[in-house]
């Protein structure tokens, strides 16, 4: 036997404090209301530290210290000034990142080797890149004189807390406008630690707004009538609500929401590598991932092959310590989405779907969810419908590449596809006819700055990322 | 073994018969998709082997070390002082276990034996025109036999790659099946050279052919071209005895060799035999290192576990 001995990353490269305030005008202030929630470590249910809770009054003065910021400084510098500081924000980023990563798989959950490994790098990548467009928005394709939007209330979700404070952030920056962000309220401390970065890299008061708090605080945000821009990434229940709220108004708005994506695998596809693919697709990141490959659509004649080759890859993940720099999967995020997870998996269950665990060893503390496949599973099921939002997979099969096309497209959402094949000509086919933002093929779960990403349908509009990001945060 | 097992073996066994039923057989084997493979090798290079964890491997490590060398200058003296290093690695500290094999040209092989003789250590010798291949098969197989004579009983064959490359995998097939009959008892370690075979379907392939031909090891190199043994190479090579043993119920081997010079590299390549393969090959009869400077190195990392400190090289012997 070869049993590897814990290897722990060390926490002490974290100064965590007990309580933070509101990161407001370049400084750390308390909430008017003097409210607070506690930020747990969900691995322990350990409490970390003290957020303040923003109410109406405090997303106000953040509104207003960013409208400010935008009007006097930032909005009329020249670009590659603006560059100056982004650069310097993704120098310290890359400087501080084993801290950084501690942090996140601390406060999220998720292991340490994704959090060292995919996180911190692609949130570096994405200043760095959205630092070289600052100077150069005239030749992005939109117009000889781009013009930013203004203030952009921005909310973000729990699953990558640092990386989509990246992607909301680095191209409204560069593009001239001021943000005030919310973080989710189970994930704010890496936004918070980017409140010091910002400090560090002397960024203009104002410029980057960070106000923490729950659901309330995120729509006192969106509505606030100061904020020009509204920049979403969450369920598509919430995007909804935010789409209803701005509407009649002049806030431009983006939504990244859910995804219930189909991983297609066809019979002459590099098998190893797929089950490779699967495994990412659906337990990276415990399966938090709005592009997550949760639905397998796999090509009956292999199905019995390529579920034995899964069902031996899974009983590789090692579940456990997200600090322990051999975990594979990590905790969930909150008792509240540990028991969306459980209630959906019972409800497959009992829809007569057949569900399969590797055995594995949960810890008794923290909010732990085993690896699950379900088999049998058909479009009828609420399992093959409904996000899940968890290390849940649902195996279904398909017998011709136009039965693969119409299962995959047959959800309300729109996000992702993966295919699987060895044969080019039917990858171009697929991706013309699947309708979904990303289409990876003989990949899954890769994200790049310069590569725009978002959805169709309820999963969304807009995109960020590459030239294409820019766009969202300029007037054209 | 179930009866699916053999019957699925005796089918195989059948495909050497026919070059359209090889060629057939080997083509449709699933394709390994280049960039898949090389992320599953780098990822799993992430693991952290710390501790009690990094100990166990050590000695593992070592034990499966085909101390090795194959050079022109090799003589009587050279040999017999790389046996004696074979048999006892550490002469500090008697708990240090001993190398897998020794590994030598055929020539050698007889000054080997001498030392080795009862000790457990194997003699690997490198036959059939090693590290070419390129003589005429009656040549390859007398090289064969007199490696075997003389002591080996491991043979280190090299598959025509010339032959492989040019689609003619029947005659790889029979040179294989004529060295094995010529190995007599000896363990037959199939070389595929793979940096010659430059891509990963045609690893696959020939990891599959050299099995089916009756080979018990599968080998990625000789060391003696630019390209040697890569973590991706021996993961595809891992998968297809892992697939062999499930389709026929029979165990094959596998020895990366050449490019193995740390401690680092080799628990490396162990995480990949534990998490692709499991625990069954994580045992010398079926993983080795072909490897000379490696052992060293392995040593120092030993002595640094259980002293606390590291000693500098002049404490470990040069042979």
């Amino acid at each position: 036997m070869f049993e590897y001995a814990p290897a722990p990353e060390s926490r002490s490269v974290v100064d965590l404090k007990p309580s933070y305030g509101l990161f407001i005008d370049g400084a750390f202030v308390d909430p008017t209301d003097g409210d607070s929630f506690k930020s747990i470590n969900p691995a322990s249910e350990e409490v970390l530290a003290e957020i303040a809770e923003a109410g109406a009054s405090d997303v106000e003065r953040a509104v207003r210290a960013a409208r400010k910021a935008y009007d006097k400084v930032w909005g009329p510098m020249p670009g590659r000034d603006r560059a100056k500081y982004l650069y310097r924000i993704a120098r310290l980023i890359q400087e501080r990142s084993r801290e950084l990563a501690v942090l996140e798989s601390l406060d999220n959950g998720k292991p340490i080797r994704e959090s060292r490994d995919v996180d911190l790098p692609l949130v570096a990548a994405h200043f760095f890149y959205y630092a070289g467009w600052a100077d150069k928005l005239e030749h992005a394709g939109f117009g000889g004189n781009p013009r930013p939007i203004g203030v952009a209330a921005q909310v973000i979700p729990w699953n990558f807390p640092l990386l989509m404070l990246a992607w909301k952030i680095a191209p409204a920056l560069a593009a001239g406008n001021t943000v005030v962000l919310k973080p989710a309220e189970t994930t704010s401390l890496t936004a918070l630690l980017f409140a010091e970065i910002c400090q560090q890299a002397d960024l203009p008061p104002g410029v980057v707004n960070i106000v923490t708090g729950a659901g309330d605080t995120g729509r006192a945000l969106v509505e606030h009538p100061g904020v020009d821009k509204v920049a979403f990434t969450g369920s598509t229940d919430v995007g909804r609500a935010i789409a209803r709220s701005v509407a009649g108004t002049r806030k431009k708005l983006t939504l990244e929401l859910g995804g219930k994506a189909a991983n297609i695998v066809f019979d002459d596809a590099p098998i190893d590598q797929a089950v490779e693919g699967i495994v990412n697709g659906i337990f990276f990141n415990q399966g938090h991932v709005c592009c997550a490959g949760s639905r397998l659509l796999v090509q009956e004649n292999v199905a019995d092959r390529v579920l034995e080759s899964l069902k031996r890859r899974m009983a590789q993940l090692r579940v456990g310590d997200p600090l322990d720099k051999n975990t594979d999967v990590g905790a969930i995020n909150s008792a509240a989405q540990l028991e969306r997870i459980r209630e959906l998996s019972d409800a497959g269950s009992a829809e007569g779907a057949e569900r399969w665990s590797p055995p594995c060893e949960l810890p008794d503390r923290g909010f732990w969810f085993a690896p699950t496949i379900f088999t049998g599973v058909t479009q009828a099921h609420r399992i093959a419908r409904e996000e899940i939002f968890g290390p849940v997979l649902s195996v279904l099969t398909f017998r011709t590449p136009a039965e693969a096309v119409e299962k995959a497209n047959n959800t309300p959402y729109g996000l992702s596809a993966g295919i699987w094949t060895d044969k080019g000509s039917r990858i171009l086919w697929m991706a013309d006819r699947l309708r979904a933002g990303v289409v990876w093929a003989n990949t899954f779960n890769k994200f790049d700055p310069t590569s725009p990403f978002g959805g169709y349908k309820e999963s969304g509009y807009g995109r960020e990322g590459g030239r294409h990001g820019l766009e969202a945060y300029l007037n054209v | 073994m179930t009866a699916t097992t053999t019957s699925a073996r005796s089918e195989l066994s059948e495909l050497g018969r026919s070059e359209t039923a090889l060629r057939t057989f080997l083509h449709g084997l699933p394709g390994v998709d280049q960039v898949g493979a090389e992320q599953r090798a780098a990822q799993l290079g992430t693991r952290s082997i710390k501790t009690t964890a990094k100990a166990q491997a050590i000695d593992l490590a070592i034990r499966m070390v085909d101390l090795t060398t194959l050079e022109g200058a090799d003589t009587p003296g050279k040999v017999r002082a790389l046996a004696a290093k074979a048999l006892r690695p550490d002469p500090a500290d008697p708990s240090c276990p001993h190398v897998g094999a020794v590994c030598v040209y055929p020539a050698m092989v007889p000054y080997v034996a001498e030392v080795l003789r009862g000790s457990g250590v194997h003699l690997a010798s490198v036959a059939t025109a090693f590290p070419s291949g390129q003589a005429p098969l009656e040549i390859k197989l007398a090289d064969t036999r007199a490696a075997v004579a003389a002591g080996a009983d491991e043979i280190d064959m090299v598959i025509n790659r010339g032959a492989f490359l040019a689609g003619r995998y029947k005659e790889v097939y029979d040179e294989i099946v004529a060295t094995k009959e010529a190995s007599g008892d000896a363990h037959l370690k199939v070389i595929l050279e793979t940096g010659e075979l430059a891509t990963y379907d045609n690893v696959r392939r020939a990891s599959w052919l050299a099995m089916l031909a009756g080979g018990d090891f599968i080998k990625t190199s000789t060391g003696k071209v630019p390209i040697t043994a890569t973590l991706p190479v021996t993961l595809v090579m891992l998968e297809a005895v892992r697939d062999f043993r499930e389709a026929t119920g029979r165990q094959v081997g596998v020895k990366p060799a050449g490019g193995i010079k740390t401690t680092k590299d080799a628990i490396k390549y162990l995480v990949l035999v534990n998490e692709t393969v499991g625990t069954d090959w994580l045992d010398p009869d079926w993983f080795r290192f072909g490897a000379s400077s490696l052992l060293n190195d392995l040593l120092m990392q030993r002595t640094k576990l259980t002293t606390g400190t590291y000693s500098g090289p002049d404490y470990f012997t040069l042979d």
